[in-house]
């Protein structure tokens, strides 16, 4: 798949591999290589440093782009994957288990979009249905009986909006999740890696400490669902995108999230292994600051760093 | 998500007609008769959104409502612009209903039981929740932790305020921090849920009650019945995320009459916060 303002860049790409193999054959001047290897730069410099929001969309559910069991893959010595709610159902769209990450063992909580169409369905495009939810609150759960840290990793179009998720509790689901959030005395980082949709993508997200790869969006609404509701018309979806400053650099901006985590040239897509490499180190750092703090430091801290989040007003009185 | 531009139902604190159509089974009442009947269609029993004051008149004893946090109010932080400004949207909302905000809050006493008191206003913007409604709610809930007294709250809004972008959606993780720690305290915390009831309001502390109550026909539910609709492609069936359907699936305690919500309330919170102890029996002599 290759995005509209991907285009010119593979182009150029290509371009400079075509002109490297006539180098390398004796039939160009490496200077001109030079030349257009730079200009290639530029150009993807030129791109990325303005992309408009909607664009970053489009990255963000790129559909090369790595996803959670891609992360999980290459960030974890160990994984063992624990499945289901106890209450009757699997959700394949939230992966969960026992991981160990740079020595730390830990619980792990991850969205997965899947890959190929049939995976994708078996996943439901990464929208947890209520039981995707309890499995997570159960490994919240395991993780505050162990003192085990919780890793989780967030790629959402959110919470699945269907007639069955509706009769089994979506709403409870995730209003269960976020007071186990706020109760777990272990330390949490969640890394929005792709898409943080809505209150299905809070549901797995109301870490200690919060990241953000630099092209994943995380919205209280998606741009078309925004678009449809305000303007009344699902095409000004740009407009939305716009208006609801979801890229990761406004949520860091409003103070939201913790950090940014840069991510290749040309977007994650584009060199996965460096972008899991990126996580993982940003995650142990991160892990290693929360590590040292007592139950009831991080306890308290998750506490105050909710409570703060808000923008409003004092009038006098009425 | 709040329906901002949905055609607001008549409802107690309107303005228009005699004569008001129920937006569930479509019967004509008049409009005094409906007062008269606290808001609920004679037909099907559908209770009708009504205003903070309406609320308050039914739900707590005569002039022991105290109003708390109003000066809190919504800004602009994102200079959110649709088809028209956020801005102008709040004005307009302000001038429109008595309070200032989505959602009021206060102390007050239930038949002489002292309570602390969150109400959404429907009116407002839909009820929806920015950061000054997830602030009241979070100091409403530190107000009940403080003093030991139960919290209770209506909730009516179509979910997060979508004019404040993120900031909306982490009220949801502010409210909940608070509401945590009621629970580790053992203050109680009752939730109403009245007609509507959903998006990211469901999601977090309308869902979070250590007793959730509904009204009769209140529409409860995470998505709108459109977006479900979409999704689906198919019609919804009868019934669908309404209070009775939602207690049919084990969603939430009971549902209570408006004319009898007064009274439950007190049953539960004496229920829940009377001392354990047998009648008659001296102090000595009852378990403790």
């Amino acid at each position: 798949m290759v995005l509209e303002f991907e285009k010119p860049l593979l182009e150029l790409e290509r371009r400079v591999e075509a002109l490297r193999a006539r180098v390398e054959a004796g039939n160009a001047s490496p200077r001109a290589l030079k030349r257009l290897e730079k200009r290639l730069e530029h150009q993807r410099r030129k791109v990325f440093s303005k992309l408009s929001r909607w664009q970053r969309v489009q990255l963000a559910r790129h559909m090369d782009r790595p996803h959670s069991l891609d992360y999980l893959r290459g960030m974890l010595e160990e994984f063992v994957e624990l499945h289901g709610d106890r209450m009757g159902h699997e959700d394949a769209a939230v992966v969960a288990g026992l991981g160990r990450l740079s020595g730390v063992p830990l619980v792990v909580l991850a969205h997965e979009k899947g890959r190929s169409l049939s995976q994708r369905r078996e996943r439901n495009f990464g929208m947890p249905h209520p039981e995707g939810n309890r499995k997570a609150l159960r490994m919240i759960q395991l993780a505050r009986r162990f003192s085990r840290p919780i890793l989780s990793l967030v790629d959402t179009p959110g919470a699945y909006p269907g007639v069955g998720a509706e009769a089994r509790g979506q709403a409870s689901a995730i209003a269960a999740n976020l007071l186990a959030w706020a109760e777990a005395d272990v330390p949490t980082v969640a890394v929005i890696i792709g898409e943080g949709g809505s209150g299905g993508a809070l549901a797995l997200a109301m870490a200690d400490r919060v990241l953000m790869m630099e092209h994943a969006v995380y919205s209280v609404i998606s741009p078309e669902g925004c678009a449809a509701i305000l303007w009344r018309n699902g095409e000004k979806r740009q407009e939305a995108a716009e208006a609801l400053r979801l890229s990761a650099r406004d949520a860091l901006e409003l103070g939201l999230i913790d950090e940014v985590v840069e991510e290749p040239a040309g977007g994650a897509h584009r060199d996965p292994s460096k972008a899991v490499e990126a996580v993982r180190d940003a995650c142990i750092r991160h892990l290693r600051d929360l590590l040292p703090l007592a139950p009831d430091d991080l306890r308290q801290k998750r506490y105050e760093k909710y409570r703060a989040m808000g923008v409003f007003g004092i009038e006098g009185g009425r | 998500m709040s329906l901002l531009h949905r055609k607001r139902a008549s409802t107690g604190s309107g303005e228009e007609g005699l004569w008001v159509e129920c937006p569930f089974c479509a019967e004509l009442s008049f409009r005094g008769e409906l007062e008269r009947r606290l808001w609920v269609c004679p037909r099907c029993d559908y209770h009708f959104p009504i205003s903070v004051d309406q609320r308050l008149r039914w739900t707590v004893d005569e002039g022991t409502f105290e109003e708390l946090f109003s000066e809190i109010v919504s800004v602009d932080p994102l200079r959110f612009k649709d088809e028209r400004r956020y801005e102008e949207r709040l004005r307009e909302a302000r001038r429109r209903t008595p309070y200032r905000e989505a959602l009021v809050c206060g102390l007050a006493r239930i038949s002489g039981r002292e309570v602390v008191l969150c109400v959404q206003d429907f009116s407002f913007l839909g009820g929806s929740m920015g950061s000054a409604v997830g602030e009241k709610v979070a100091r409403a809930g530190e107000e009940a932790l403080r003093s030991r007294v139960p919290l209770v709250l209506f909730a009516a809004s179509g979910g997060a305020r979508m004019q404040e972008g993120l900031l909306s959606l982490m009220q949801m993780a502010k409210t909940s921090v608070v509401l945590a720690r009621l629970k580790e305290e053992g203050v109680p915390y009752v939730s109403v849920l009245t007609d509507p009831t959903t998006g990211g309001v469901a999601a977090s502390f309308a869902m979070q009650g250590d007793v959730i109550l509904a009204e009769p026909r209140a529409r409860i539910g995470f998505a709108g019945p459109r977006v479900i609709e979409k999704t689906v492609g198919e019609k919804l069936p009868e019934g669908f995320q309404r209070a009775e359907y939602l207690l049919e699936h084990g969603l939430i305690d009971r549902i209570v009459r408006r004319e009898e919500m007064k009274e439950v309330l007190d049953r539960i919170l004496g229920l829940l916060m009377d001392p354990v102890r047998e009648e008659g029996g001296d102090a000595e002599g009852g378990r403790s």
